[in-house]
């Protein structure tokens, strides 16, 4: 029920309850970072687990730390820095109304995170063929029993991070998906690339966690071996 | 509709200062820095962020309202990580499960 002041047709870029684009455009940017504080808040848990756990237990976390794959981790950290300047490119794009860029640099950052979601899947394979699941199987060689159960700590993290941040991934490709569809049939043709907009921010960081993760699971105190 | 499109230009070249902070951050892992290493990983990390939420989440343009809760965010996860961390160093009695 529109009244007289607010009286517009309704588009996709503004709706009936707000008074200008710009204003709709302020509030859903607002609310997506809403929305990722509450997601910092969700991994800053775990990331406040690995450290008390890594402060108690720093050798064995080193250790554990060094059968990690270091190339492989940074060559998966510049495949994500790829995504996240193709994904901000499609942000551009959308800003300028070209829909083909558009949807040329969504493809390009889903097969990027496609890759690292190929680079992650062959990472967790060779931790499952060398037994550092955290489990009754699980076998570090080299080290004494009470140090396998600190291990699986390291482990129990590493899973649980990566796994929550290949999740956030796979969320993140259905959305691109998502994108891709209403890209092709023109919606942001015309201005409005909120959406586009929206789903960058997320992209974005998801890799800021990973720029995070990178380090802090696969760089500790490697100058020790 | 948007106010400020940023140029290609601007975008490849943090995005290469993020393909060099990346590689310095990993380089820096074999040399042996003591308790500093770990201050090194993060202040890279730190660095690569900023530039993410600056440039690549146009932090730079947005308003004072989404920066204030950006601002706000990073308050909280630092009380998050901070007091907890202040206990586990002051208060050796503070038990942790698993130890």
């Amino acid at each position: 029920m529109a009244s007289e002041s607010h009286a517009h047709e309704e588009t996709l870029a503004l709706r009936e309850q707000f008074e200008t684009e710009a204003q709709q455009k302020d509030a859903s940017t607002l609310g997506m970072w809403i929305f990722l504080i509450t997601e910092v808040m969700f991994f800053g848990g775990m990331f406040l687990a690995y450290t008390v756990y890594r402060r108690i237990y720093p050798e064995v976390f080193a250790l554990a730390s060094s059968s990690l794959n270091v190339y492989i981790g940074a060559a998966n950290t510049v495949v994500l820095l790829c995504s996240s300047l193709t994904m901000v490119l499609a942000v551009r794009a959308a800003q300028l109304g070209k829909t083909k860029a558009i949807v040329a640099f969504l493809i390009l950052t889903l097969i990027l995170g496609g890759v690292f979601l190929g680079v992650k899947a062959y990472e967790w394979n060779e931790k499952f063929e060398e037994h550092h699941i955290p489990g009754a199987s699980f076998h570090f060689e080299g080290m004494s029993p009470d140090q396998q159960a600190h291990a699986q700590l390291f482990f129990s993290l590493y899973f649980a991070m990566t796994g929550l941040h290949a999740l956030h991934m796979i969320i993140g490709a259905g959305l691109l998906l998502y994108l891709i569809v209403h890209a092709r049939r023109g919606v942001y043709a015309n201005g409005y690339d909120t959406p586009v907009d929206l789903i960058g921010l997320y992209w974005h960081f998801v890799d800021i966690i990973w720029i995070f993760l990178f380090p802090l699971l696969y760089l500790i105190d490697r100058h020790m071996r | 509709m948007s106010a400020h499109v940023d140029s290609v230009k601007t975008y490849v070249l943090v995005f290469l200062a993020l393909i060099c902070l990346t590689v310095a951050t990993t380089a820096v892992a074999f040399v042996n820095l003591g308790a500093f290493s770990v201050v090194a990983a993060l202040g890279i990390a730190t660095c690569k962020m900023l530039l993410v939420a600056l440039f690549f989440m146009h932090v730079r343009h947005s308003s004072m309202l989404t920066r204030l809760i950006v601002l706000g965010g990073l308050l909280w996860l630092a009380i998050l990580l901070l007091l907890t961390l202040g206990d586990m160093v002051s208060r050796g009695w503070v038990g942790v499960p698993g130890r």
